[in-house]
């Protein structure tokens, strides 16, 4: 037996609480259309109430909500090892990019310092993770509008990327590698590192970035549904908290790697007067679709620079730093070559013991590929945090979705959401 | 390693507000180079207003709005809620915190309205606060004054509780048992 759809003011969005929509449906032409949560276009799962005039968004309403999944409430309940495997599950793109800015956080608050060894290969990783992002960014992008070659393209060479990610950690997708003051283990092989690295950045992207930027940027196609949609202004951008890509296109200088230095991005990184990583910081003005895809293939190519700066030039010594204030796991040499080194890696692996954390409450905030990641972290001397609250680019670099649509044309809707590069898992937690 | 350092105080920032606020209460605190400003809740719209507008402080970017229950916490607080706004200046390089302290009047388990949990919106301030205030409205119940839009954003509205408080447990109170079915015959 056929069901019959209720009227349209039967229409969910009465239960969804949009109370001030209510005014708008009954007038004139316009009319309500559910954009999700499951399109394509969406990505994941997200929806967004369009209220539209003919095919033109009059006004757009988002409701998020549908991953929620808690990821902050288990931060206060696992440890700030643990927690690692639940953070590389936000941004999904690159998730060895928040490892990295998590322990980032947990580090400062700590107060632990890195061996200059890691220090290198986490700024190595941390810029693959840059480049992982933006290859499927631009490529879904193209993917959204109607272009499936430029995602298959920019999809090879995250292959190799995985092969990295798998290599290190022994993980392909989720490579939780970071621990507090290191890294859960040494490099396997270095000399094989290099070579995958240098064979990935010297062989597979090149190519990869020519046909992504003939196919994609330079598409008259996808020109034309690109100039001139979704302008931010340098005001609005600034003003509706817009980091990364989305802000540098409207014309932000702004980039934590430069204005607020960690890793290899800071002068005197390994203590000894080392140089920083030399690279530009590229910004458009137009502030519209197409600029910050071409802020993202620009990111790339100096994202490939930072890369061949320092990756024959990996410093030797251990990779996790072993410190008196038992903050970190010792290296193995350590543990089965000396007392303290067994009591340290003892007390922080037994379940009733672990850190000596202080009372207090720090916020640590790298630049990744979506805009400015921090995490603000309250310790309270016990090894779980009393509270960690993540700034996830991703959600507040969405809050703007509405005011960017309003008047354009529905088709348009896809290429903003795929401009903004939100990743759902990210946005709800 | 729980040695607290005395906190640093020479934030320019601290004596620019001290000097323009003489009236008012205000306290500050630092932890590894972040320093952070703990107002009342009444003063707070004022002394965000003139954070963002003054061309000494001039913050005009709010990187994010952060919720944090304090229930249990092992070191004596002002009060049991907070919210840190994290503020920066992108003339200046700077980054600075505010935090207010908040007290309920009534039972937290509920998602009853609480005179005691009101703060100021600062969205005619910086309108990307729009959805981080959402966010800590759902999560702890902490309502703010003239905000353009105050719905809750990752839960749904009939939501029983606020999530995020301590005295809520990790696994819920069976919601996920004793939800209700919604099938073809009432769609």
């Amino acid at each position: 037996m056929p069901y019959t759809l209720k009227p349209s003011n039967a229409f969910d969005i009465d239960i969804e609480t949009t109370e001030y929509l209510k005014d708008h449906v009954d007038t004139g032409d316009r009319w309500v259309l559910n954009f999700g949560p499951q399109h394509p276009a969406t990505h994941t799962t997200l929806r967004l109430i369009l209220e539209l005039d003919g095919e033109r968004v009059a006004r757009c309403t988002p409701h998020i909500g549908y991953l929620h999944s808690g990821f902050e409430k288990l931060g206060e309940h696992l440890d700030y090892n643990q927690y690692v495997t639940i953070v590389s599950r936000m941004n999904y793109l690159s998730p060895i990019a928040n490892d990295i800015c998590w322990h980032h956080a947990v580090e400062k608050v700590f107060g632990v310092g890195l061996t200059p060894r890691c220090i290198v290969v986490r700024t190595i990783m941390a810029e693959i993770a840059r480049i992982q992002d933006h290859l499927l960014c631009v490529g879904a992008a193209a993917l959204d509008l109607g272009a499936i070659t430029g995602f298959l393209y920019s999809f090879n060479p995250r292959e190799k990327i995985y092969d990295i990610c798998d290599f290190i950690s022994g993980q392909r997708f989720h490579p939780d590698w970071t621990r507090v003051g290191g890294a859960m283990a040494d490099l396997p092989d270095e000399e094989v590192f290099r070579r995958m690295v240098k064979d990935f950045i010297h062989n597979d992207l090149p190519h990869a970035l020519k046909d992504l930027e003939g196919l994609v940027l330079r598409n008259k196609i996808f020109y034309d549904r690109t100039v001139g949609i979704g302008v931010m202004t340098r005001e609005e951008a600034i003003g509706w908290s817009l980091s990364g890509p989305l802000a540098r296109a409207s014309g932000v200088r702004r980039d934590l790697r430069k204005d607020e230095p960690y890793l290899c991005y800071a002068d005197n990184w390994d203590g000894q007067g080392a140089e920083a990583v030399q690279f530009k910081v590229p910004v458009a003005e137009a502030g519209d679709v197409y600029a910050r895809f071409q802020v993202r293939i620009e990111e790339i190519r100096q994202a490939v620079g930072i890369i061949e700066q320092l990756i024959d030039r990996i410093p030797g010594g251990p990779m996790n730093v072993f410190t008196d204030s038992k903050t970190t796991k010792p290296p193995k040499s350590e543990v089965y070559g000396s007392i303290e080194g067994l009591i340290q890696h003892f007390e922080l692996i037994m379940t009733n013991r672990g850190w000596e954390a202080p009372i207090a409450e720090g916020y640590g905030a790298n630049e990744t590929a979506n805009g400015e990641l921090g995490y603000y972290v309250v310790a309270d001397g016990s090894p779980r945090a009393w509270r960690v609250k993540t700034r996830p680019p991703s959600f507040i670099n969405y809050a703007v979705v509405s005011k960017m649509l309003e008047g354009h044309m529905l088709p348009d809707v896809v290429a903003v959401l795929g401009s903004i590069n939100i990743v759902a898992a990210e946005l709800d937690r | 390693m729980a040695t607290a350092s005395k906190p640093n105080l020479d934030h320019p920032t601290f004596a620019i507000l001290k000097e323009a606020f003489p009236a008012i209460t205000l306290r500050g605190t630092e932890y590894r180079g972040q320093s952070t400003l703990i107002v009342e809740p009444q003063d707070l719209h004022k002394v965000m207003t003139f954070l963002k507008n003054d061309p000494r402080c001039d913050y005009n970017f709010l990187s994010d709005v952060v919720g944090i229950d304090y229930l249990g916490y092992p070191a004596p607080t002002i009060g049991r809620f907070a919210v840190v706004y994290n503020l920066c200046s992108y003339e200046r390089d700077d980054r600075f915190f505010v935090k207010v302290f908040l007290d309920p009047s009534i039972p937290t388990d509920g998602i009853e309205e609480d005179p005691a949990l009101y703060v100021d919106s600062v969205c005619d301030l910086w309108p990307g606060a729009e959805w981080t205030e959402r966010e800590v409205f759902d999560m702890y119940g902490i309502r703010f004054r003239n905000h353009p839009d105050l719905r809750r954003i990752l839960t749904w509205k009939e939501f029983p509780a606020h999530p995020l408080r301590k005295d809520y447990p990790l696994r819920g109170r069976g919601e996920r048992e004793t939800y209700r079915v919604i099938d073809r015959t009432d769609a």
